[in-house]
């Protein structure tokens, strides 16, 4: 049953979705907690400078060289920014948008050159084949597994020890780096421990899903999962099982409408972004419009006490104490008088007694909280 | 040189040329205000978003038609920007998050609908991929009259709020104490760069179009820092590397221009950040050195002059050894040399003992004073 899980091909290709969303939701949680989040896009643009330069020197197109010397090329692109940052004759953005795509160029350029003949061309190089990672098979325990599946898998482990072993300590240099240094642990060494492991990820996933595929990967499941909790070990829970969701959907639609697999995979961690956007607990704007709502409706009601105690007892108490008065008078519009008297209604502050709207004692004893004794103390 | 005049007289490489200097020109213009506003990436989210906007004008025109596949990368580019709005304005995600995510997700729908018209366009869409990494070549005659006239408006656009853009860009606090409608100018600011990414599309491609406007802001404000002269100077050099790229990319056969024209255009930020006047790294550190040897010599003349004064002997014959005592370090022979040749000291000998000894001359003892004078000043009101 193991082996036939392994020949087919779909399983294979949801399999290595899976792999690279789970590998790259766990370290982009670090990065975008940290808001270093745009440095995932230098990294994933400037291992493809890594990749042929590495082909070139070795001739290698898989194995450990070849995704180890790659990924330096990522944390290069970084280190070169913040250098260029740091002598301060440009700004940190620029910097970044200086570096990355001067060495992605340079990585297009060698591979139309040399490369041409080679599986790599300068398409897949954006796109990555995901369609295609069971052509290239490997022999593992018996079983022919693909051979992205098997680095990725690697990947995935390594990357989860990181994070488990080294939990406690990227809690605190993420979340507080000045602590983190003071006592001794190394923030900056961490940071650059998550942003070597990104390279690395993106090298192994660069066959499956290409240069710019991987950023929605790396970001989009963790910023989703940002608006959902504030707990961090949910918070990578829920990025990592995200991306995999993202990647099941994404095939099954992506084999429906015969479209690119990867760009789908992708597509869909968008999706779930703009639904945790519009419909999160707390962050959402769909509860953000109803709190807004809540608040103001609230605040109506209490315009309502205040006015209704000012006239409760005066001679002119028959005119002012009535729907018309607060429509006229305040210049409220009538669904609005309406809401703020029924939301007083329902809570027991109001009731209308001979035809005119009239404080409870619950309601004299809001106005009493919120203007002080002397104000009700004509009722 | 004569296969150069060829490309040079071919009325199609012509065509390509004019396209790449404008577009070059165009984004090396409004890229000098994103520079300043500290947005570059924002460039970058946008060009990455322009690309389902690409295949949407494709999908409505059912064909390449410039207009509208420029209509449909603006149309999702300016989407893409009010979600990066909404999602910073409204959410406690930071920025990069948002421009992360925009730029890859916008993306991705990109890649799904360009795979979805190759599926089902067959020929008519084999010019689609040049989008990704650009391809000059594919700039046609007629196209040239659409670049040219976004051009334009964006020159007279930014001629006619000179005033505006520039406090805009760097005072954006004093501009709205002013009164200035500072959201609208930065929205226009922003809708122009949209506007020159759009355009630059085919030049240099959506993946590398944010350093075409990047790389020519980043390599003029370098040489100035007057705001005029570093716009002209950054349309200079975008327009320059968007030539020469096309060149190099109509020479050699199958080279996609956007690489070239990044590379190039990179080559000039190098330059400038080593050899600028004033900046460039070069630069800086010849003044350090003249800083620290200046330095160096006043600490010399002021040791001189502090054994004169102890010894109550104008012209007392220091031993170089009590100058190194008093340096701490050997003094360099050479900075010595260099103070005997100002006519500030003068070796002497000082028999019966063989070791060299100097003496300060009268414009040396000047000099001493002024450094100390300096040094003065400089204890009561540290910079």
């Amino acid at each position: 049953m193991i082996a036939a899980f392994f020949d087919s091909i779909p399983a294979m290709i949801v399999l290595t979705g899976v792999l690279v969303g789970a590998s790259a939701a766990l370290l982009g949680s670090f990065l975008v907690l940290r808001g270093a989040a745009m440095l995932t896009d230098a990294i994933s643009h400037a291992i493809v400078f890594g990749v042929i330069v590495v082909w070139l020197l070795t001739r290698q197109t898989a194995g450990p060289v070849q995704v180890l010397g790659a990924a330096a090329a990522g944390v290069l692109t970084v280190a070169l920014s913040e250098l260029l940052a740091r002598s301060r004759l440009v700004k940190m953005d620029a910097a970044i948008g200086l570096v990355f795509p001067a060495l992605f160029s340079a990585g297009v350029l060698l591979i139309s050159l040399h490369a041409r003949d080679v599986h790599i061309d300068a398409d897949t190089v954006l796109l990555g084949e995901i369609g295609f990672v069971w052509l290239d098979t490997v022999s593992l325990f018996g079983l022919r597994v693909p051979v992205a599946v098997a680095t990725l898998g690697v990947v995935l482990a390594v990357n989860l020890g990181f994070a488990l072993a080294l939990w406690k300590e990227l809690k605190l240099a993420t979340f507080d780096p000045g602590l983190a240094a003071a006592l001794g642990f190394f923030p900056g060494a961490l940071h650059y421990a998550v942003l070597a492991l990104t390279s690395v990820t993106a090298v192994a996933a660069f066959d499956a899903v290409g240069a710019v595929l991987f950023i929605a990967f790396a970001i989009a499941p963790p910023a989703t999962a940002y608006l959902l909790t504030q707990r961090l070990w949910l918070m990578v829970t829920l990025a990592v099982a995200l991306s995999a969701a993202a990647c099941v959907a994404g095939y099954a639609l992506a084999w429906r409408w015969n479209v690119s697999i990867g760009g789908m995979m992708a597509s869909m961690t968008g999706v779930w972004f703009a639904l945790a956007l519009l419909f999160a607990p707390r962050q959402g704007l769909v509860a953000q419009a109803l709190r807004s709502r809540g608040r103001r409706l609230d605040n109506d009601c209490r315009v309502l006490l205040a006015h209704l105690s000012t006239h409760q007892g005066a001679p002119e108490m028959p005119e002012e104490n009535t729907l018309r008065a607060l429509v006229d008078h305040l210049g409220w519009s009538e669904p609005r008088a309406r809401a703020a008297i029924l939301r007083a209604h329902d809570r027991a502050l109001v009731e209308r007694r001979d035809g005119l709207l009239t404080l409870r004692k619950k309601g004299v004893a809001e106005v009493e909280s919120l203007l002080g004794r002397g104000a009700a103390a004509g009722l | 040189m004569t296969a150069l005049g060829d490309l040079l007289g071919s009325h199609v490489v012509r065509t390509v040329l004019t396209g790449a200097a404008l577009l070059g020109a165009l984004s090396g213009m409004l890229g000098a205000f994103a520079v300043l506003r500290r947005q570059s990436l924002l460039g970058d989210a946008l060009s990455h978003a322009a690309l389902p906007g690409v295949c949407l004008g494709f999908l409505i025109a059912g064909g390449r038609d410039l207009g509208a596949i420029l209509a449909g990368a603006f149309f999702t580019g300016a989407l893409a920007a009010l979600a990066m709005m909404l999602i910073v304005r409204r959410t406690t995600l930071k920025t990069d998050a948002a421009l992360g995510i925009v730029l890859s997700v916008f993306f991705a729908v990109g890649v799904v609908m360009l795979t979805h018209v190759q599926a089902q366009g067959g020929a008519a869409s084999a010019g689609l991929g040049s989008f990704l990494f650009g391809q000059a070549a594919a700039i046609l005659q007629s196209d040239l009259w659409i670049m040219g006239g976004v051009g334009l408006a964006a020159l007279l656009l930014t001629l006619a709020f000179w005033k505006e853009f520039k406090l805009v860009s760097f005072d954006a606090d004093f501009a709205r104490a002013q009164g200035l409608p500072v959201l609208a100018l930065e929205a226009a600011l922003t809708v122009m760069v949209a506007l020159a990414i759009v355009v630059g599309l085919q030049l240099a491609g959506v993946v590398l179009m944010v350093a075409l406007l990047i790389a020519p802001a980043a390599a003029a404000r370098q040489w100035t820092g007057g705001l005029g002269a570093m716009v002209a100077l950054s349309a200079a050099i975008g327009a320059t590397s968007g030539a020469a790229g096309a060149l190099v990319s109509a020479a050699t056969r199958g080279l996609a221009t956007g690489p070239v024209v990044v590379l190039i255009a990179t080559a000039a930020v190098v330059f400038s950040l080593l050899l600028a006047p004033g900046r460039g790294v070069i630069w800086r550190a010849r003044a350090a050195r003249r800083a620290r040897a200046r330095i160096g010599d006043g600490r010399i003349l002021t040791a001189l002059q502090g054994f004169a004064d102890a010894h109550r002997d104008a012209g007392y014959r220091s031993e170089q050894g009590m100058l190194e005592a008093a340096l701490g370090v050997p003094p360099p022979a050479g900075r010595l040399a260099a103070l005997a040749r100002r006519g500030l000291i003068r070796p002497v000998a000082h028999p019966p003992e063989t070791t060299p000894h100097w003496e300060l001359t009268e414009a040396g003892r000047a000099e001493a004073a002024a450094v100390s004078g300096e040094d003065a000043t400089a204890r009561e009101a540290p910079r």
